[in-house]
């Protein structure tokens, strides 16, 4: 029975549970019991029992694994940051709410880079990640946690956030499914903020049927959020078989230079399949993605910041010890809470936004990020989706490029043009490169996802990727 | 090129303490990452570009100003460190 629970995706649960043939109960604590003896620090918290769980929803009590900076009420609730220790908000946040009320079962609270600022989960307050294909390796991040949660079999299912590919990043260093939605597809209330023009939330899951049906559930306008949208469509589970009349945008800026050998056959491999699908093919350029993390690294850490500068020590976290004064209080609190990289990205943020430099670096920032969108608009009138790799590499090793934040930084590279212009992406695998997943990256204009979904899950039944490492 | 009084500066505007250890290796990061960003000179005509402010199309959004309760006090003050006459005790912003 418990191999079989297992093998379960989270749709498949949930369908199980419905038909009577499996308690909740019983599905909570099989993961319960996973969840509470991982050993690759992929959990901060995990529930004692599914609390107010609703399993009579769509869901079916199918337990979730959560990303430490969704607050979620009276549950620990850090974003990966020391200066969170121990804090419990006081809501929860619009996705998880949502998604509890359609039938899921918040499982536990998963480690992340430190305010989902990393690639490689190894910023986080709590200690680095272990990648269950390689324990010495990354998961990826900054969403590293529910990624490896979800590639180990410790929880079906995950939520996380992309602002640069944190999601979709990870996803593919690990050998899952990662969407990224429209830019206020989803709420981000009750979502620890990093960059509020970029941050979004979205699945990390076994298959595309997965990452649809949480996508089903968090969508949605909310009052609380006033970027949030109503999404356009009903988000069906996807069934295309083929690719037929299906155009796919090859972006040489994004596939060629910098994406090492392994995963480039991985990549070529993938596009063979879609003409083999009825799909086709076409060259498109995207001539500004080469400044993508450029203008990248101006926009989200001023943005930081600012989102950042409300934790001193006064309303909620801890607080340093001083004798001084309330400037001394202000300033001991933030050099004890936070970690380097988040130190690091405040003082790069408040020098692009400070007096003198404010046009040179962020104004400049932001016109680059309309070239970027303007690209992808002159993309989408010839192509349906893009497709280009994931990540330039496989996982790589822990510590290999902790010394190194500009070699980190490069890692998104084929991610953080997305956010900048809003539109949403998934990672789906691809295949192994020496043994290691490898990710494929499919792009639509905003709203798309359901074509997106659609043309994944045509793609994914064609690669037929084993993947899930369950059980190691 | 950012020099080590740029970096006390701007920590001092984000009320970061630095150690003299972090002054160093910040002001030789940040200038690393500050010459990657430089990149962005290169492209042409920037300056007749509109800046993106939010990249998905909404008019303003607005809700009918109503007032509506908010969290109780008593559980917004539960995650304070430090708590006096219903509200957040810190020290005198002007002790020295």
């Amino acid at each position: 029975m418990s191999a079989d629970i297992l093998s379960l995706t989270g749709a498949q649960a949930a369908e199980r549970v419905r038909a009577g043939d499996l308690d909740a109960g019983e599905l909570f604590a099989f993961y319960r019991e996973r969840a509470a003896a991982d050993d690759l620090n992929a959990f901060l918290w995990v529930a004692d029992g599914p609390d107010g769980a609703n399993s009579s929803g769509p869901l079916a009590g199918v337990p979730l694994a959560v990303k430490d900076l969704f607050c979620v009420e009276g549950v620990p609730s850090a974003a990966g940051s020391r200066i969170l220790d121990g804090y419990r908000p006081p809501y929860t946040a619009t996705a998880v709410r949502k998604l509890t009320e359609a039938g899921a079962t918040v499982l536990g609270k998963t480690n992340q880079d430190e305010f989902a600022m990393g690639s490689s989960n190894e910023n986080s307050g709590y200690g680095s990640v272990q990648n269950p294909w390689d324990r010495e390796r990354v998961p990826g991040g900054s969403s590293g946690g529910s990624a490896a949660a979800v590639a180990a079999g410790l929880a079906p299912w995950a939520i996380g956030t992309d602002t640069g590919g944190s999601i979709r990043q990870p996803a593919a260093l690990t050998g899952i499914v990662g969407l990224k939605p429209t830019y206020g597809a989803v709420s981000r209330y009750g979502m620890i903020a990093f960059a509020s023009s970029l941050d979004q939330c979205g699945p990390l899951t076994r298959d595309v049927t997965d990452a649809a049906l949480l996508f089903r559930h968090m969508v949605g306008r909310d009052p609380c959020d006033s970027t949030s949208l109503e999404f356009p469509e009903e988000v069906p589970l996807p069934s295309a078989e083929r690719l037929d009349g299906v155009v796919f945008g090859v972006p040489p800026e994004l596939t060629g230079e910098g994406v090492e050998p392994g995963v480039r056959e991985v990549f070529e491999r993938t596009t063979k399949l879609i003409e083999e699908l009825g799909g086709k093919l076409e060259e498109v350029s995207l001539p500004h993605s080469r400044y993508g993390i450029a203008a990248y690294y101006v926009i989200t850490p001023a943005e930081a910041s600012a989102n950042l500068a409300r934790y001193d020590g006064v309303r909620f976290g801890p607080r340093a010890e001083t004798d001084g004064d309330l400037t001394a209080l202000y300033e001991q609190t933030r050099e004890q809470g936070f970690g380097d990289e988040v130190k690091r990205r405040i003082l790069i943020g408040t020098y692009a936004l400070s007096s003198g430099y404010y046009d040179a670096y962020y104004g400049r920032a932001q016109r680059v990020r309309t070239k970027i969108a303007d690209d992808f608009r002159a993309a989408f009138q010839k192509v349906d989706l893009l497709v280009t790799p994931t990540s330039p590499t496989v996982a790589f090793r822990l510590g290999e490029k902790t010394e190194d934040p500009l070699a980190m930084y490069l890692n998104d590279a084929l991610t953080v043009s997305m956010p900048l212009a809003g539109i949403p992406a998934i990672s789906i695998p691809g295949g192994l490169s020496d043994g290691l997943p490898v990710g494929i990256q499919l792009a639509g204009p905003a709203f798309s996802e359901n074509r997106i979904l659609d043309s994944a899950y045509a793609l994914e039944r064609a690669i037929g990727f084993e993947g899930v490492p369950v059980g190691v | 090129m950012i020099d080590r009084d740029q970096v006390l500066h701007v920590a001092r505007l984000a009320r970061l303490r630095l150690s003299d250890e972090e002054v160093e290796r910040f002001q030789r990061e940040l200038s690393t990452i500050l010459d990657h960003i430089e990149t962005i000179n290169e492209i042409e005509g920037l300056d007749e570009v509109q800046p993106t402010s939010h990249v998905v199309e909404v008019e303003n959004v607005l809700r009918p100003d109503e007032p509506r309760p908010s969290l109780p006090r008593e559980k917004v003050l539960e995650e304070a460190p430090d708590v006096a006459e219903g509200g957040f005790r810190v020290p005198s912003p002007g002790a020295s």
